[in-house]
């Protein structure tokens, strides 16, 4: 077996008495699609923003292409290409479309302690973007301002960001959210170009997306892993199913989802 | 590509020379205008609106561009001041060992302060930086052998060379000018540059910013050593044009003022600085020959800024120039 992309080991973070993630273990294995789901409250918010370093952890280690990153900084994760989406968008919305993506390029291009020639003349930069944005679907609307696109404009853009520094490993923190089918189904499509390029590690709420896109499924209950698997084995896990009692997971369960 | 034609942003910044050009040369009349009618005042008063202008440039960087509301900028122009007048105090008169020495103090302080500041956010900010100034202020009072509370008198301006007599007024004034061309023509191309564009994005979203990978504490950092340096170097030319330095001009009002000035020209806009400063300057010289309550009339025009033009002077002249 190849060394895991993303390792995680007996993670703790604590929140006075509450302990948000709880001796969490999870491996995720380069190029996969690696989907972390539980019931509201599991955890996952804060697992993420753990790995990308938002937020300290209490005890553990969290190791990511061979470093050790359970120190570093977001910026410096970021920079070793472990990169995070937001559940919230978090964009530029008086930067353009182009302007916000360049952006994320610009991060990982070339010091940005230059004073004195134009940015904008980067021609290679922008034309860079320009390919993030089409890849995202949001190739007609590269001079849009972004707090004027549509929410699940902003949610493309908001993968677009994140897409756009090349990462290794790419956390996304329900990209689905609050959209509507048809942008769901852009956004799935999307997602599963990815496959094979990069890593993903996917918090998401849908159901059906989780089990088309996921090669590997951890599921999070009271801040511990309790499963890793397929598809086929978290749906066969009894202690999935006692986790997820009354949920619609059960119901999708029974027939509606063929991995 | 078609598309990736330069459109106006938020990011980008021009000189706008269609009137600033004319309004340079009107600059570089003017100590001609003053003395053909035989009133040198004004151009005493003239270097002081570019000194300042020049000093509220640089806040403007930092809380305009960078987003980070220093109340303290006026330390900055006070240890730039008080350098060139210690130095000249020591036998050491020479504007190209002074001044470059006083720049780098500033720039050093301000890196010390900027360095445990920025940790903090909003209003703590505020408030570090303040206390910073205040810290400043309280420690030039105690240099009894400078002389405390009553401020310092300078021997005589720097001296230059090559022809340069800072004794003349209108030597003064043309390198002060020259000091604030050059640091408008740089503040241009910074905004533009790299370095602008990751300084104004930290402004629109810091945790964004870091999230992408940008260490945003360096940016902060170095554009907050940025501005403290140039505004030594107005301090410095401060010194040179009152003659005298107290701990009065680092006081928090100061700061207050440079502030005001910043609000009044248009937070985050180039020339925002500079038309504060000239606004903000002429309406107290214009109003204190009326009453010796200015304030309340400068009070009254900053709260109708505020209200009106929450982007400042510069917004009007912008709305104007995009109904013509």
């Amino acid at each position: 077996m190849t060394k895991p992309l993303l390792h995680i080991e007996k993670l703790v973070k604590r929140f006075g008495g509450l302990t948000a993630t709880d001796h969490a273990d999870l491996s995720v294995e380069k190029g996969k699609i690696h989907a972390l789901i539980g019931p509201n409250g599991a955890g996952k918010t804060t697992l993420i923003a753990q790995i990308s370093g938002a937020m300290p952890s209490d005890s553990g280690r969290i190791v990511f292409a061979r470093h050790d990153i359970t120190k570093m900084t977001m910026d410096e994760r970021a920079r070793l290409g472990l990169v995070r989406s937001y559940q919230i968008t978090s964009i530029f919305g008086r930067l353009s479309v182009l302007e916000n993506i360049a952006l994320a390029v610009q991060a990982i291009e070339g010091s940005s302690f230059r004073f004195w020639s134009s940015a904008r003349s980067e021609k290679e930069r922008y034309e860079k973007a320009h390919a993030v944005a089409q890849r995202v679907g949001l190739g007609t609307r590269l001079t849009q301002l972004a707090q004027a696109l549509s929410h699940g404009e902003q949610r493309q853009l908001e993968v677009g960001l994140a897409l756009a520094s090349r990462p290794q490993l790419l956390l996304l923190d329900e990209p689905m959210a609050g959209m509507g089918p048809e942008e769901t189904e852009r956004m799935v499509g999307l997602l599963d170009s990815l496959r094979g390029e990069t890593t993903v590690v996917l918090v998401e709420h849908d159901m059906d997306a989780v089990f088309k896109l996921a090669d590997k499924i951890s599921v999070l209950v009271f801040g511990k892993v309790i499963a890793s698997g397929n598809a086929q084995e978290i749906k066969d896990n009894p202690s999935v199913k006692v986790a997820y009692l009354g949920d619609d997971f059960q119901h999708l369960n029974v027939s509606q989802v063929t991995p | 590509m078609a598309d990736l034609k330069p459109v106006p942003s938020v990011l980008e910044h021009t000189l706008q020379l269609r009137w600033s050009l004319p309004f340079l040369a009107l600059l570089l009349a003017l100590p001609l205008a003053a003395y053909s009618v035989g009133d040198t005042f004004y151009v005493g008063m003239a270097t002081r609106v570019l000194v300042f202008a020049l000093a509220a440039s640089s806040l403007n960087l930092i809380l305009g561009f960078g987003g980070m509301v220093s109340f303290g900028h006026a330390a900055f122009l006070g240890i730039g001041a008080y350098s060139v007048a210690i130095l000249m105090q020591n036998g050491i008169a020479s504007a190209w060992i002074a001044w470059p020495l006083a720049i780098l103090l500033t720039a050093l302080v301000s890196l010390l302060i900027g360095w445990v500041s920025l940790r903090t956010q909003g209003v703590y900010f505020i408030m570090i930086t303040l206390a910073f100034a205040q810290m400043l202020y309280y420690l030039v009072i105690s240099l009894k052998a400078y002389g405390g509370d009553d401020g310092l008198s300078l021997a005589a301006r720097s001296s230059v060379g090559g022809g340069i007599d800072l004794s003349n007024d209108v030597h003064l004034y043309y390198l002060s000018l020259g000091a604030l061309v050059m640091a408008m023509v740089f503040m241009v191309r910074l905004l533009n540059a790299r370095f602008g564009h990751a300084l104004q994005a930290i402004r629109e979203n810091e945790v964004r910013m870091t999230a992408l990978g940008f260490a945003v504490f360096r940016y902060k950092l170095a554009a907050f050593t940025l501005a403290g340096a140039v505004a030594g170097l107005a301090g410095v030319l401060f010194a040179n044009l009152n003659g005298f330095v107290s701990p009065a001009m680092m006081q928090w009002s100061q700061s207050g003022m440079l502030m005001m000035m910043v609000i009044l020209g248009g937070v985050g806009h180039l020339y925002g600085g500079v038309i504060g400063a000239i606004a903000f300057l002429l309406l107290e010289e214009f109003l204190s020959h009326y009453t010796m309550h200015w304030q309340l009339g400068l009070g009254a025009v900053l709260l109708a800024v505020v209200l009106f033009a929450p982007n400042g002077i510069t917004s009007l002249l912008k709305r104007k120039a995009s109904h013509d």
